[in-house]
């Protein structure tokens, strides 16, 4: 084959010298994907023991997920509060991230590190602290202070991708604007938000992935009827390894592949017109 | 013609343009506060006031009596030696495995990075949870891997995977790669590719242009992507708790269960606070050697 | 058009000072612009007049000093208050509108009524060419085109000042060219008070009714473009513009410029520096054909040449002079032309018209 016989890169070495890091890195990929892809068709086996290839196909797992009202009512209650907090915190870290961004001020080193805590902290600390403080105020258990707790979660990753977003937009968009009568906060949303339109998407979906997927401090902060689903299946798992796991782990994986992958498709279109 | 108010020792208009300057800048800054309200409350306080437990025995005095027992209490020293060495372990073993992964798609032609991007993407994109119960389920002694090496003749019983060390290491590694692969793409990305031209041009072969040029310029993304995984492990929960076995204790479990079993808040913030006091220490270090903020996000 | 558009107002800069840190990008800069006159703002990189222009424009906060434009002191006034046109480097044309959108982008946020919005975007788009683009996309345009638009949108509510920032740095040699005498012609027939920033001489020399020339966040010199060019201040301005040879003169008790001992020039009273410099533009030097009588209202230079470059329509003859100073002049290569006849390594003696010698105090910049 001419191809393992040409360049790969500036030394001039050549694919076929290349193989064993393409066979490697394509085992790890593999590796990286496999447990992902596997739970998939072991929740469709009927047998207890979640066996791979099934040998008997049934939807027996999803039934019991259906039929269960735990765990219907804890994907309720996941869903709102992610919702919520996709809600909440996309327009904080925007509103963050631009304030910081475009004000170029001496103390936004410390505003930005201060904003920056909730990725530092280790989230035990976060669970710990607000179950504590929380529980004083009351609202522990609560929809109020899981979205909170959430959202805090959330901003850092919202600023990222925002700041990031302006980095590569020509903010003289917003001068212009302005020499030719435009208020600030008008130039603002008529030509800069309809730009960063794609990217306040993106941060917006993974408010919703980071509140929905997470669970230390919904250990916490939920319980007993308010339960996130995350902590339903914590406390399935470390008691035994309820196959029923297999199946909403599934639909979780089908829920957040599905919405990141239409991102994308979505990003395609616009940047191909 | 509007007033000007001039000083005698002050500049033309100085005063009011200064004024103007800063009411603009707290206009700007004032966004931020919603963000910075709920940092605070969420953070901040219960923090703070983890910290201020921790500095009060059973009964409501001030003392170091919870940190004493940190010391004496061979078990809680245990759980520090544990937990630093899970976390230097996956560390270690994500850089042995994620390197050749980041290079990889560093060398290849961009059109197809995206796709393979998504290989590295995926587990990002789906739950902790999830992806540790995955593992619990292939582990296991009739799981998957151990059915296959079986088959395959690499081991004749079924070998222990989960439960242990073993299955959380290899559970903490398959969570924590994209952590370092995304950053350390990143950097390899930046490096100028004329170098490598140029070390070819001046005599090196492709692997001494590899070592001596393309590793010592890629160092920093490793460094960036190392601290990252290095402290998510510090504080990691729910794969050593459900990999673990009740084998592997780190920290984060330690204090969970104090919590469950005596309750005794004193402790558990004592354990918190070292826990948060050494990431500190470690990101204090690595900023030393580090441009911290130029590494994760690009060059401003 | 211009039949309805308010009288076009002056500018006037007083002891603006702007500073980064320890560095004084403006330092008490003065300057007029008078209504209606092309102003160029000409300078290298890191001179300070594009920091002039966006305090101007109310884009950046000066540390102190005021901004009047006519009577109106706008010092403190935001930037979207001051009614100025403002056409930036890299265009800033908003790419989620269309051509006419951003066009009429100013007229709506002044709340015209749509017949009129149409009636004025229109007639702004003709005065640019570009009737027929009204509906494209903006990246559907080449680079002329954009600058076109950003050029309606920032006239098309009648400004009485229009601020350009390197508007033409974008675009191609040629097409720059051609740009430079269409602006010129679209100010004559708007009239606006135009500040224009640019760090290309010839362009500053081409379209400018008057040049500042600033350096270091300071003002070098203002004048027309002859003024500039045939009356430098400094030595800043004279090796700004144009090419410059630079030889030192001594000045004796009695106020004298001399060089050589022959006396160049009368220093009027209250000069006081005491290194002047003598400041030959190339292409005012003639050969001296050898049979030639000296004349009196001429200044020679012997010397010899050091090197010949042909470059076209003119060469560069490079000399060295008595006292090893070198001189260069520009000559004509028309076929027959005497340049023809030069070669490397031979003498040779030039000469220049006193009227055409320029003195300025200091020495080479």
């Amino acid at each position: 084959m001419s191809w393992l016989k040409s360049a790969a890169s500036e030394t001039q070495i050549t694919h076929g010298e290349r193989l064993w890091l393409y066979v490697l890195a394509g085992l790890i990929m593999f590796l990286l994907v496999i447990p992902t892809v596997i739970v998939i068709p072991m929740s469709f086996s009927d047998s207890q023991y979640l066996e791979f290839p099934p040998s008997n196909w049934s939807l027996r797992w999803y039934d019991e997920y259906l039929e269960t009202p735990r765990w219907i009512k804890a994907t309720f209650t996941s869903l709102k509060v992610a919702v919520l907090t996709m809600l909440v915190a996309t327009p904080f870290g925007t509103m963050a991230a631009y304030g910081l961004f475009v004000s170029g001020s001496r103390y936004g080193k410390a505003v930005f590190f201060l904003l920056m805590t909730p990725m530092i902290v280790p989230v035990i600390l976060i669970a710990i602290g607000t179950f504590y403080v929380f529980g004083k105020v009351g609202i522990v258990n609560s929809t109020l202070g899981l979205v909170m707790a959430h959202t805090v979660l959330s901003v850092p990753i919202v600023m990222i991708i925002i700041t990031s977003a302006l980095r590569t937009y020509d903010l003289n968009q917003e001068r212009v604007a302005q020499s030719l009568g435009s208020t600030r906060i008008r130039a603002f949303f008529e030509i800069t938000l309809p730009q960063l339109k794609f990217s306040i998407l993106t941060a917006a979906l993974l408010a919703f992935l980071t509140s929905f997927d997470e669970v230390i401090i919904s250990i916490f902060l939920s319980g007993g009827g308010n339960s996130t689903l995350t902590k339903q299946m914590f406390s399935a798992l470390r008691d035994y390894i309820d196959p029923t796991i297999a199946a909403i782990s599934t639909l979780m994986i089908v829920l957040s592949t599905g919405l990141m992958l239409g991102l994308q498709l979505i990003g395609g279109k616009d940047k191909g017109q | 013609m509007a007033d000007i108010v001039t000083h005698p020792d002050e500049a033309l208009n100085a005063r009011q343009l200064r004024a103007a300057e800063r009411r603009e800048t707290f206009t700007l800054l004032a966004l931020t506060l919603p963000a910075m309200v709920a940092i605070f409350l969420v953070i901040v306080i219960p923090v703070g006031w983890l910290f201020s437990l921790s500095f009060l025995d059973g009964s409501g005095k001030l003392s170091l009596a919870n940190y004493q027992k940190m010391i004496e209490y061979k078990s809680y020293i245990r759980v520090f030696k544990t937990t630093f060495n899970v976390s230097f372990m996956t560390t270690f073993l994500c850089i042995v495995i994620g390197y050749p992964l980041a290079y990889f798609l560093s060398q290849i032609p961009r059109k197809y990075v995206g796709l393979f991007m998504l290989t590295v993407l995926l587990p990002f994109w789906t739950s902790l949870l999830v992806r540790t119960y995955a593992w619990l389920v292939m582990l296991q002694r009739n799981g998957l891997i151990n059915n296959f090496a079986i088959d395959l003749g690499i081991w004749d019983a079924p070998v222990k995977l989960a439960h242990n060390l073993n299955g959380t290491l290899i559970g903490m590694v398959h969570i924590m790669l994209p952590f370092l692969v995304l950053p350390l793409y990143a950097a390899m990305q930046r490096i100028d590719r004329n170098a490598l031209q140029a070390a070819a041009n001046l005599g090196a072969t492709p692997v001494q242009a590899f070592w001596q040029v393309f590793v010592p310029l890629s160092l920093p993304g490793v460094v960036a992507g190392s601290l990252i995984v290095f402290v998510l492990c510090l504080g990691f929960y729910v794969t050593p708790a459900v990999l673990g076995g009740g084998k592997v204790i780190m920290v984060s479990m330690q204090i969970t269960a104090i919590l469950e079993d005596q309750f005794n808040w004193g402790a558990a913030s004592a354990l918190g606070v070292v826990l948060l006091v050494s990431t500190f220490a470690v990101l204090l270090l690595a900023s030393r050697f580090l441009k911290l903020d130029a590494v994760m996000f690009g060059r401003r | 058009m211009t039949s309805d558009r308010t009288a076009s107002l002056s500018i006037s800069v007083t002891e603006l000072t702007k500073t980064y840190g320890a560095v004084y990008a403006l330092n008490s800069v003065s300057i007029d612009v008078k209504a209606g006159e092309f102003l160029t703002l000409l300078g290298p990189s890191g001179s300070g007049k594009t920091t002039l222009l966006m305090a101007i424009a109310g884009f950046n906060r000066p540390d102190s000093g005021q901004i009047c434009f006519g009577d109106t002191d706008v010092t403190v006034m935001p930037p979207h208050k001051r009614e100025v046109g403002m056409v930036f480097q890299n265009y800033a044309l908003f790419p989620h509108m269309s051509v006419f959108e951003n066009v009429a982008f100013p007229l709506k946020l002044r709340k015209i009524p749509a017949d009129e919005k149409r009636q004025k975007v229109m007639e702004a788009l003709a005065t640019v060419q570009l009737s027929d683009f009204a509906e494209r996309r903006i990246d559907q345009l080449s680079g002329g085109q954009r600058q076109r638009v950003a050029l309606a949108r920032a006239f098309v509510f009648g400004p009485t000042i229009l601020l350009m920032d390197e508007p033409l740095s974008a675009l191609d040699k040629k097409l720059r060219e051609e740009m430079q005498i269409e602006l010129k012609q679209l100010h004559r027939q708007l009239g606006v008070t135009t500040v224009y920033v640019t760090h290309d001489q010839r362009e500053a020399l081409t379209m400018s009714d008057r040049i500042a020339v600033i350096n270091d966040g300071e003002v070098a010199q203002v004048g027309t473009p002859r003024d500039i060019y045939n009356a430098p201040a400094n030595s800043f301005v004279a090796s700004f513009i144009g090419e410059s040879s630079f030889i030192p003169l001594d000045r004796d008790a009695g106020g004298n410029l001399l060089y050589d001992g022959v006396k160049i020039a009368k220093l009027p009273a209250g000069q006081t520096a005491d290194k002047w410099s003598l400041v030959i533009r190339p292409e005012r030097l003639s050969l001296v054909p050898p049979k030639a009588k000296p004349s009196s209202k001429k200044l020679y230079f012997k010397g010899h040449i050091t090197e010949l470059v042909y470059q076209g329509e003119t060469a560069l003859v490079m000399m060295k002079i008595a006292a090893g100073q070198s001189l260069v002049a520009r000559m004509n290569t028309r076929a027959g032309d005497a340049v023809d006849t030069l070669a490397e390594g031979q003498s040779l003696t030039v000469s220049i018209d006193k009227d055409d010698i320029i003195t300025i105090p200091g020495e080479a910049a």
